[in-house]
């Protein structure tokens, strides 16, 4: 570290800075001697994408703040005064909506890309317990912004998710009465929410994002095969398959970005409300709490959780948990899946569909929790929801080649959903019982798929030799 | 390889790219940044709130002064009497600015000896040009707080500035300036529109 | 297997597997099937004819409270480009369309904000219920709601105002431009093997079928305007948007290029 007085290399005003401030170092250990790996691909993208978004959100944010009110009666028609009587108003606006969700898919790719290569494995999991933090306070920040233009879908949705705090036992009245600071949803909930939406958590997520940041540069990124580049470095102790970030990836990331724009900025000016997914249309109705709208669905990147939610009918509070469970089970990945091999390149067939499945039953749970509820769907969500529980125990059964654990950990799991099955079956209820008799076939044929398939055929259970370099 | 052949890096066309994706880039970022700007610009509301005010001027007495208000200044439109008008000149030389050649506090069209577009009729903002509160209409001749001297105006009573009834202000007291006309002019004979040059001068 | 097919096949899985399972049950019930309104926004006789119908019919009930009577007239064509100057609009705006007037009893100023003086009060004992501010209809609804609704009215005995109406059941609102249209009766309801409600024209007003799908449509096209004027020019900022960061592109890719032929 630092002797003082400190020396450096650079001149001018440069050196009058760096002898103060390490800036030069930070640029080189970040920067321009910070080696990734050679063979980053498209998923690889997504976060520096994601930096892009809450650079655009953090801008926006403090631009609409200008003119937003947050008070019940003024603030539906600032967002109007915004959109219509502000110069340049609604561009600043539909940026800020379509950032929001912008954000969510950009999040969705980059985590996936995570479960895909292994990137939590190693010394990496705290990058994705960071980063896993970062995602709730996300979807936090997300829903408090939500409220804010107080419209229908505002306040019947906040009410909803507030009441979740109502299921918890003894404590849930005063928790809710607490975070609310009134009996219903009013003015003091928005103006906290506001606060925290405004000031608070955009703190927190910049800091965690940094934190994310700096412990991934600790150990170095991950690559799509796995590959721990720094085990075979050069006489200069420089990784033979990594290359400085700077220049090779600030200038490979500028396409990226300017496509991605290209996306952001057609959804913006040809089509903001995206069909009512990024701007719901009963949020055009102002709020009234006397008034339920038909259908009350939170907006689309919490409706797989909403789903889950609203899968478990024990009691409420036992859904609550469930929903909270489903986002729970994620900080637990890089314990459940023990396999060494990172990348699903280099893991059996039974592990690619395993996750192939997952991104299927997530995009399920998300549709069905648009869709109104019907028999069919209802079902459908349960069964969904069983499969994405069961998602987290095949990757542990997954954690070694032996078959014969595949079996066992079948019947375990197998018998488990058909107690399951046969504890929900009421012969009185016709209708849900029609569909508990064939829905069954999803979770287990998705066993069947994950669990018996590389059981009964050695070629999906063949693992692949991990390469000493990276290929492309 | 992870270094690069220096022998073929084309250190010039990398140079150029770089240029051109900065001076692109540039230009981007501008027009990104333009609807910010300009969401500083008053709104619709602000414009509609700052909008021309109009003043029926036809049932104002002589000597009277009558007050609207105009993007939240007060507006004095005095029907100033023959005799008012006439007794302007003889305060020239007590004033600091008789001709009105500080140009900021007038439109062209009220640089004459009544600061006004017709003789009788004076548009006044009544905010003291020293540091903004609304002096008081004192019409009458000679009173005793004002001395002999005094033909009629406006005194400030926060700091004592005084202005005659063309809003020109006198020698040593704090004001600096007269005050200031606001664009206006008429639509027709009784109705003034205060906000406006309306194109001719 | 090479990687590259098990890519392939963990790629096309997903969608495959989402589109399977969906679709192995029927979907949910519709909501009541809509008629098309075709809006066409860039047609400024009719955005003017739907502002006189809307001055006309509706303002006297449903305010239009985020809209600004200057910025509509700029909008649907009575601007310097259509050679009206800022006197005519005014003129115009005032002879037409504007009806409140501030607490001194004068007209409101063009630039000010289009409410009306019905009061919420007024209006519960009239309705009892409150009338809606109708600024987001067209979004909240949207335009094909809102055409559907305008030509769904029909006579019934059993409401307050003797008439129901096809998209909104038992709505509260009279059929305001019956004298246009006439009055409907009935045929038959939704879903009774012949699909769409079916009304007929059991008393005719002023105008024929076409005349009034005309109105309705102008109205329409009016109130999807009103709903967000911003639509009327956000589209060129896009294509120039997209334009721009195409050339954008062509140099980010160029550069990005060549570093990396760096890389081997």
């Amino acid at each position: 570290m630092a002797a003082y007085p400190r020396k450096t290399e650079a001149t001018g005003l440069l050196g009058w800075v760096d002898e103060r401030f390490p800036v030069v170092q930070t640029w080189k250990d970040h920067m321009s001697e910070y080696y990734a790996p050679k063979n980053f691909n498209v998923w690889y993208y997504f976060g520096v994408l994601a930096m892009l978004v809450l650079v655009i959100q953090i801008v926006s944010g403090i631009f609409l703040t200008m003119h937003y009110k947050p008070d019940t009666g003024m603030a539906f028609a600032s967002v109007e005064y915004i959109m219509r009587d502000v110069p340049g108003g609604w561009f600043i606006r539909y940026m800020h909506s379509t950032g929001a969700s912008a954000f969510f898919i950009v999040v969705y790719f980059h985590m996936f890309r995570g479960i895909m290569y292994g990137s939590y494995k190693g010394k990496r999991e705290l990058v994705w317990l960071i980063g896993m933090v970062i995602y709730l306070a996300l979807m936090a920040e997300a829903f408090m912004g939500y409220l804010l233009p107080w419209g229908q879908m505002s306040f019947w949705g906040a009410q909803v998710i507030i009441n979740l705090f109502n299921t918890i036992p003894f404590i849930g009245e005063g928790l809710s009465l607490f975070i609310r600071g009134d009996f219903v949803i009013s003015d003091p909930t928005l103006n906290r929410l506001f606060a925290f939406h405004v000031a608070a958590v955009p703190m927190i997520l910049v800091a965690l994002v940094f934190v994310h940041i700096v412990a991934l540069h600790t150990v170095g990124s991950n690559n799509p095969d796995g590959v721990e580049i720094k085990a075979l470095k050069n006489e200069k102790g420089i990784p033979l398959d990594g290359i400085p970030f700077h220049p090779y990836y600030t200038v490979h990331d500028i396409p990226a970005i300017v496509v991605f724009l290209m996306a952001f900025f057609a959804v913006i000016f040809f089509a903001p409300e995206m069909g009512g997914y990024f701007l719901e249309f009963a949020n055009f109705e102002p709020a009234n709490p006397l008034k339920t709208p038909v259908h009350i669905a939170p907006v689309w990147y919490f409706t797989p959780f909403y789903t889950v939610l609203r899968a478990v009918t024990l009691s409420p509070f036992m859904g609550t948990l469930a929903m909270f469970g489903a986002i729970i089970m994620l900080f637990l990945l890089p314990w459940l899946d023990r396999n060494p091999v990172k990348s699903w390149r280099y893991r059996n067939t039974a592990h690619m569909l395993n996750l192939a499945i997952f991104a299927a039953v997530f995009i399920i749970l998300g549709y069905l929790g648009v869709k109104a509820v019907t028999p069919e769907y209802k079902e459908m969500g349960v069964r969904m929801t069983e499969i994405y529980f069961l998602f987290f125990a095949v990757i542990l059964a997954h954690s070694s080649t032996n078959r014969g654990r595949y079996l066992v950990w079948f019947v375990v799991l197998a018998g488990s959903l058909i107690a399951i099955d046969f504890w929900r079956y009421n012969p009185d209820d016709l209708v849900s019982a029609a569909q508990i008799k064939w829905q069954w076939v999803w979770p287990i044929g998705y066993l069947a798929v994950t669990l018996l398939l590389p059981f009964f055929v050695k070629g999906c259970n063949a693992e692949k030799a991990v390469p000493e370099r990276v290929t492309s | 390889m992870s270094d690069s052949d220096s022998n073929t890096v084309d250190v010039k066309r990398r140079r150029l790219l770089i240029a051109g994706t900065s001076v692109v880039g540039a230009a981007g970022t501008a027009a990104f940044a333009a609807p910010l700007l300009i969401s500083w610009m008053p709104s619709a509301r602000a414009k509609a709130a700052g909008a021309p005010v109009e003043v029926n001027i036809s049932k104002i007495e002589p000597g009277q002064l009558v007050r609207v208000i105009w993007r939240g200044k007060p507006i004095w439109l005095i029907n100033r009497s023959d005799q008012m008008v006439k007794d302007l000149p003889s305060n020239d030389s007590r004033l600091t600015d008789p001709a009105s050649g500080v140009e900021t506090q007038q439109p062209a069209y009220a640089k004459n000896p009544t600061r006004s577009r017709k003789p009788e009729m004076s548009v006044l903002i009544g905010i003291c040009t020293h540091l903004g509160c609304s002096p008081t209409y004192r019409p009458e001749i000679a009173p005793a707080d004002l001395g002999a001297d005094w033909k009629g105006g406006f005194y400030c009573p926060c700091h004592g500035s005084r202005f005659d009834l063309a809003g020109r202000v006198f020698k040593n007291v704090p004001a600096p300036t007269n005050l200031v006309v606001p664009p206006h002019f008429y639509k027709s004979d009784d109705l003034i529109l205060i906000g406006e040059d309306g194109g001719a001068a | 297997m090479s990687n590259s097919i098990r890519k392939w096949i963990f790629v096309l899985l997903v969608p495959i597997a989402v589109i399977g399972v969906i679709g192995s049950v029927g979907s949910g019930g519709h909501g009541v099937a809509l008629q098309s309104a075709n809006v066409n926004l860039s047609d400024k006789d009719s955005l003017q004819r739907g502002a006189k119908y809307y001055a006309n019919y509706c303002m006297g009930c449903h305010s239009l409270k985020f809209s600004r009577y200057n910025r509509m007239a700029e909008d649907i064509g009575l601007n310097a480009d259509n050679g009206f100057t800022d006197d005519q609009v005014t003129a115009f705006l005032k002879e037409n369309l504007i009806f409140t007037r501030d607490e001194d009893g004068k007209q409101v100023k063009t630039g000010s904000l289009m409410t009306n003086a019905y009061s919420p009060k007024a209006a519960a004992e009239a309705f009892g219920t409150s009338v809606p501010d109708l600024s987001l209809v067209g979004r909240s609804r949207g335009a094909d709601w809102i055409y559907s609704y305008l030509k769904g009215f029909y006579l019934d005995d059993s409401r307050p105002m003797g008439v129901n109406n096809t998209v909104f059941k038992d709505v509260g609102m009279p059929h305001v431009l019956a004298d246009l249209q006439g009055y409907q009766t009935l045929a038959h309801q939704e879903g009774d093997d012949h699909g769409a409600a079916k009304l007929v024209l059991s008393k005719p007003g002023k105008l024929s079928a076409g005349e009034y799908d005309r109105v309705v449509r102008d109205l329409t096209g009016f109130l999807a305007y009103v709903s967000e004027p911003a639509q009327l020019s956000r589209k060129m900022y896009g294509i120039l948007t997209l334009l721009f960061l195409m050339v954008l592109f062509g140099f980010a890719y160029a550069l990005s290029k060549e570093y990396w032929k760096d890389i081997h």
